[in-house]
């Protein structure tokens, strides 16, 4: 219709002004033109993060190209250790800040440039969810989200102007299972080193990671009560790795997964029923129509949070679209967005100003879907019906036990796994 | 040791005439071959010499989660053999680790050898019309125009425990339960090793098998020897160099493979370079480098005494 209208209206005579005026601003490409220019973010992060249709909203709405970098999980913080000139943007997992930080390869983000910094969700930026304090073993975001100044290589204790990593997306883990191969009710984490599950287990072997989630069943078990199972003493590494080796040798994992998608396959192939899961992987196994459930267990989730942060040698127009952008991602479309994959926003009241009410309830409040549920790309992930595993919002978050985590003692349990892996 | 002296001694010849040629073209005739080989060299000198020398002085190097420090330690090769010796006869996880690597070297050889001499002598000696030797030949390569790792992975739906393999056996009556240990086990990865190596011992096999003198085969068997003696006495020893090669090559990859032994062993089955790629994620360069030095030592050391074996350059 508008086509047919302005195809009416445009006389020869309008096109011969339009491409004079054209030919004018090309034979005087002056700064005003160069000024125009548009930005380029170089975006690291794993692929997980790096959704095509948020860059080409962003790039619609604000005039920034998103050009993403993606690598694994532990490539990440090595490329911002070893390569800090390589982007301009690093989508990170908040556990790896005690590495970047002193690396001073990070500068600390100006908190009066983040619009909507006092919305930040509460879990992230407090600890708590409703007032609640959540369990904070491990590197809790909270503990890691402020500086003492701009360049400073030591975190704060105390809230202050500097933010080392705006919030992208966070969730509880928890265990996966296959209902359809399980005549069992799975109520706790002990139920991965179950012996009835010998050789149909899988553990991460992402060592920080992996170790937590054992953690989690020994702990569940009885054997042990951890100080803080996200920062291990030796005695504790040692009494944990032990345990594992027991359980490898006595044949109770199928395999050990280190990337999104094995993790997936593994279920999905029915290799193995039980083991510990990224929700949006749960969701990526039921897509193939294959039952699968993310467990919510006595002892709480294993959480994890990544966010935006800014390498230091960003300046200058990069540096005022990488702020843009980054308030342009918590107003909502994003949020809404990634909503719709299972993950949680930073900014809740803004996602939900992006999304129906329907799925509002379905993915925040744990009420039953009023239609379908669809992803963001159109495939039905849900029948109307639907709950989503683990309920609420605050059901999920507040009933978080941990975090992922580096130790103090990392380099020791990194050979302490690599012990177990050999074993 | 006199034939290769004499060949020494051609070879000697050879230059000299050559450079004979060169006064005579009066072009800087020292420099000529340096100037050939200098691209070359300079391509192992960029690539292959600095990193390794970069390597081998990073391995000395201290570090913490976030930076080395260019300071020498014995440090990192004191972790790696930590409490080696000390617990004996119990194997601490080095030992392990390269006793298991060295397990699937020797089987994977074994079988790639019995495999890939079998394909190599029936090409070379029942293939009758070089055509079809060529044929054939390449029909064994059309495998690796595809990647390495689909090559590995598609084993994985055959093998699964609802796989291809075990749904067969069961529908056939064979068994009754599906057999867990086709997937994800030492099983796995010794079958997809053998499968993605065994060109590597096909061609140089086949190469000599093709250099032997057919006149020689007629002559044992005029003088009355049998196939297996033919076999033995006469062909093995003349594939010599051909074998040493492909040994070479499998021995040097499967001592160095990660990929392989990760997947189809489900992560579960160490290597050292699995090791080396762990530490490397956790930032412990230092001590990934020291764990790559000592794994190339050990490979040099196999190199060398398969060297000891066969002499290599008069071979070739």
């Amino acid at each position: 219709m508008t086509d047919k209208t302005l195809k009416t209206g445009t006389s020869r005579r309008s096109v011969l002004k339009g491409a004079a005026a054209l030919a004018g601003t090309a034979a005087f490409p002056a700064p005003f033109v160069h000024a125009q220019e548009r930005v380029t973010l170089r975006y690291l992060s794993t692929a997980v993060n790096q959704s095509p249709a948020i860059a080409e909203k962003a790039s619609e709405d604000l005039g920034i190209d998103i050009e993403y970098i993606s690598v694994n999980t532990d490539e990440v913080p090595r490329r911002v250790i070893t390569q800090p000139n390589s982007f301009d943007l690093v989508d990170s997992e908040y556990f790896s800040l005690p590495n970047l930080v002193p690396s001073g390869n990070m500068v600390g983000m100006d908190a009066n440039r983040i619009d909507r910094i006092d919305e930040l969700a509460t879990v992230i930026a407090k600890g708590t969810v409703n007032g609640e304090k959540v369990g904070s073993d491990g590197t809790a975001p909270h503990e890691v989200l402020y500086l003492e100044d701009k360049d400073s290589t030591t975190f704060a204790t105390e809230p202050t102007e500097w933010i080392t990593l705006i919030p992208t997306t966070y969730n509880a883990d928890t265990l996966g299972l296959r209902p359809d191969l399980i005549d069992k009710e799975i109520t706790s984490w002990a139920s991965l080193l179950d012996p009835d599950f010998s050789g149909k287990t899988a553990i991460l072997n992402i060592p920080s990671i992996g170790i937590m989630d054992a953690a989690m069943a020994i702990e569940a078990r009885g054997d042990i009560t951890y100080g803080d199972k996200g920062n291990m003493t030796r005695e504790e590494i040692d009494f944990t790795i032990e345990k594992l080796i027991e359980a490898k040798r006595a044949g109770q994992f199928r395999a050990f997964w280190s990337n999104f998608q094995e993790s997936v396959n593994l279920m999905a192939s029915g290799e193995v029923v039980i083991q510990s899961m990224w929700s949006p992987a749960v969701t990526a196994v039921r897509t193939q129509g294959i039952e699968c459930v993310y467990q919510p267990l006595d002892e709480g989730y294993r959480a994890w949070a990544s966010g935006f942060g800014l390498p230091r040698t960003i300046d200058g127009r990069k540096e005022d679209a990488a702020y843009e952008f980054i308030n342009w991602f918590l107003s909502g479309w994003a949020g809404a967005h990634l909503s719709r994959q299972g993950y949680y926003p930073a900014v809740l009241e803004t996602a939900k100003e992006y999304m129906e009410p329907y799925e509002w309830a379905y993915w925040y409040e744990g009420k039953e879907a009023e239609q379908d549920i669809l992803a963001p790309d159109g495939r039905t992930l849900e029948e109307a019906g639907a709950v989503r595993d683990g309920g609420s919002y605050e059901e999920r978050m507040g009933a978080v036990a941990c975090w992922n985590a580096v130790m103090d003692e990392n380099q020791y349990m990194v050979r302490k796994w690599n012990e177990f892996i050999a074993a | 040791m006199t034939e290769a002296s004499d060949t020494l001694a051609e070879a000697r010849q050879d230059r000299a005439s050559a450079t004979g040629h060169g006064t005579a073209r009066r072009t800087g005739p020292m420099l000529v071959p340096y100037l050939q080989a200098a691209p070359m060299a300079l391509v192992f000198l960029i690539f292959f010499v600095l990193p390794l020398a970069a390597t081998v002085a990073v391995s000395f190097w201290q570090y913490t989660q976030y930076s080395i420090v260019p300071a020498i330690t014995l440090e990192n090769y004191n972790d790696i053999f930590q409490d080696c010796l000390r617990d004996l006869p119990d194997l601490c996880t080095t030992f392990r680790t390269y006793l298991s690597t060295l397990k699937f070297c020797l089987i994977v050889w074994a079988m790639t050898l019995t495999i890939g001499f079998t394909i190599a002598y029936f090409l070379a000696f029942h293939v009758r019309t070089l055509k079809f030797q060529v044929i054939c030949f390449l029909l064994c390569t059309v495998p690796f125009w595809t990647s390495i790792v689909i090559r590995m992975i598609s084993w994985i739906p055959l093998l699964g425990r609802n796989g291809l393999v075990n749904e067969t056996l069961i529908s056939m009556g064979i068994i009754h339960t599906p057999l867990e240990g086709l997937l994800y086990s030492d099983f796995a990865v010794i079958l997809s090793l053998t499968h993605l190596y065994t060109l590597f011992m096909v061609v140089p096999i086949f190469n000599s098998l093709m250099r032997i003198d057919r006149t020689l085969i007629e002559a044992a068997r005029d003088a009355g020897a049998n196939g297996f003696q033919i076999l033995t006495v006469v062909i093995i020893p003349l594939a010599r160099p051909g074998i040493l090669i492909g040994s070479i090559f499998v021995i040097t990859v499967v001592m160095g493979d990660f990929l392989t032994m990760g997947i189809m062993g489900g992560q579960q089955i160490a290597s050292v370079g699995k090791i080396i790629q762990t530490q490397m994620q956790f930032l412990q360069f230092p001590l990934a480098a020291a764990n790559a030095v000592i794994l190339l030592a050990a490979v040099l050391v196999g190199v060398w005494a398969l060297l000891k074996l066969v002499d290599i350059r008069k071979e070739l």
